[in-house]
């Protein structure tokens, strides 16, 4: 059985704006789950749904349901969704700028009940990311973007959670660094066993770090499948690893063939 | 010498005392992002029951102190749970102008039970004065600054390593992050109110028993806007320096300035500093504009 299934959902920003129209993905436990999708597809909402996050922007899931481990948790409020394991990494970082290294980590431990394994996990973080090691009295503000990077998601291994929801971690970072990230995250998914849902625009290395994907566009899946399925798609590989044929660049006297062949758009 | 001495003794005293009202205001404005102009007036109560529980019931001082505490959280949670809550995500200019009726509720409910006399505490702390080198040092002003200077100890600490604290100043930061770490952000605003009322109720018995209690007592308050003017808007530390910097000019205008003009320049001062503070330095000595990484 699935970790997390969400079913054919709905949601409504401000009662008037529909982000999601039927949207559905399963993450089954242990395994990377990628989103792909376009800018405004309806990604991030999609994890804020399931985080809970959505009700802080007048955002509301207005059908279907979300069930993790089994229930039915669409109806929660965040911080319960937080206690029962599933923690969102959100775009853009989102460390808290005036707190210590430090400090955000225990934050991100907020919610547990073994108080006394704090310590431990804080070293176990620092093994992860040595960088954030020598910079632990450092206030966040002040670092550079891999490394906030890193605390946001050192925050998020904090809560111990079974499902670990990631927004773009990649975004605005150097190609080794992303790299990097991607290698921790892949190594956070084995030796921690968290199951991790991860929303990227990098389609190319999402796909291989995950198992399975899901592509979305205006607010509903429209292709699934193996991500090694995927790779190989005609389709995925034009619009989202921009090749034509295997290897090949794409030559712009190709490009008028886009709206025809881009055939899951109605 | 002795007399610039003398004043800055009992600037000193006056503030830190501000600086423990201005702890207060500058955590609800930190955490929730309201301005709220009732501080003054959560003196005044902690001031009014205090002393009801001393002069009319009786009460042991230390008990009475203790007590008074525990109405002004339980005051401060009712505050933020009935006016407060369900203003969230109104606009700012609501919430502001819902402080100043909160005052005014509060100014006449005070009237109400105890009306509107001067009153006095009875003599808790021994009138005999202290001398220290060429300085007298009255009793109350040693505990008074002792008071004021444990409370602003044990919210420095709190707020540093407890992990409510912590969470408290995340939420201060990033409040949709701090939601995503499953802090609860509600629990978090009626914490601050509580700690906000809690610290102005200290400061109120203090001054109370200085100065004796009327309903004015909540301009006392006001005086906490220059001290974090000053000190930064959504600075605890800046609180604490604005507040003793605020209390200590005060008391040298009015020993030096006020025999000269015929007094008046006591009660002036902080606000002419204010103003000069707003065109110089507009987030104070402490306040952060922003850590913004380019």
């Amino acid at each position: 059985m699935s970790l997390l299934s969400v079913n054919n959902i709905e949601v409504i920003y401000n009662d008037v704006i529909l982000v999601l129209k039927g949207m559905s993905l399963d993450v089954p436990e242990g395994k990377i789950v990628t989103l792909l999708g376009a800018n405004g597809a309806g990604k991030t909402t999609t994890l804020k749904a399931i985080s809970g996050l959505l009700k802080a922007e007048d955002g509301e899931v207005t059908d279907g349901n979300i069930t993790f481990m089994g229930q039915e948790i669409n109806k929660r409020d965040a911080e319960d969704i937080v206690k029962s394991g599933i923690f969102q990494v959100m775009e853009g970082r989102r460390i808290f700028k005036e707190l210590t290294v430090t400090e955000n980590l225990i934050v991100g431990g907020h919610t547990r009940k073994d108080r006394g394994n704090i310590k431990r996990d804080i070293d176990m973080v620092f093994s992860y990311f040595p960088r954030l090691k020598e910079r632990f009295r450092q206030v966040a503000g002040y670092m550079s973007g891999g490394e906030q990077q890193m605390l946001a998601i050192g925050r998020a291994l904090m809560a111990k959670p079974r499902l670990m929801l990631m927004d773009e971690p990649s975004l605005g970072l150097a190609p080794l660094l992303v790299k990097e990230i991607f290698e921790i995250i892949e190594r956070i998914n084995k030796e921690e066993k968290t199951t991790i849902l991860l929303v990227e625009q990098n389609a190319n290395l999402a796909l291989r770090i995950a198992d399975y994907g899901y592509i979305m566009e205006s607010g509903k899946v429209m292709m699934d499948g193996d991500t090694t399925d995927l790779l190989n798609n005609p389709d995925v590989k034009e619009f989202y690893l921009g090749l034509s044929d295997v290897g090949q660049k794409k030559s712009y006297r190709d490009v008028k063939h886009y709206k025809r062949r881009k055939r899951w758009l109605s | 010498m002795d007399f610039l001495l003398q004043l800055l003794i009992s600037g000193i005293v006056v503030g830190s005392i501000y600086a423990l009202v201005a702890l207060g205001f500058v955590l609800i404005y930190k955490a929730t992002g309201v301005i709220n102009f009732a501080q003054g007036e959560f003196l005044t109560v902690g001031a009014y029951v205090c002393l009801a529980l001393v002069a009319q019931l009786q009460f042991p001082f230390w008990l009475a102190f203790l007590f008074t505490l525990v109405v002004a959280v339980l005051m401060g949670m009712l505050i933020e749970r009935v006016a407060l809550r369900p203003m969230i995500g109104e606009p700012i200019i609501s919430i502001i102008m819902l402080t100043i009726g909160l005052s005014s509720v509060l100014k006449g409910g005070v009237m109400m039970i105890w009306g509107p006399n001067n009153r006095a505490y009875p003599q808790i702390f021994s009138q005999v004065p202290i001398h220290v080198g060429p300085v007298v040092i009255s009793q109350i002003y040693l505990w008074s600054v002792g008071f004021a200077a444990l409370f602003l100890l044990i919210f420095t600490l709190f707020f540093k390593f407890s992990s409510a604290g912590i969470a408290m100043r995340a939420t201060a930061d990033d409040q949709q992050a701090a939601l995503s770490m499953g802090i609860s952000v509600k629990k978090v605003f009626g914490m601050a109110w509580c700690i906000a009322a809690l610290v102005s109720a200290v400061g109120g018995i203090l001054v109370g028993n200085i100065n004796g209690v009327n309903i004015s007592l909540g301009f006392f308050g006001l005086k906490v806007f220059p001290a974090v003017i000053l000190g930064g808007l959504d600075s605890i530390p800046g609180a604490i320096i604005g507040g003793l910097i605020i209390g200590m000019l005060e008391a040298i205008a009015a020993g030096y300035i006020d025999p000269l003009v015929g007094g008046g320049m006591k009660e002036v001062i902080p606000f002419m500093v204010l103003v000069v503070i707003l065109m110089v330095k507009p987030y104070g000595f402490f306040g952060t504009e922003e850590i913004e990484k380019v």
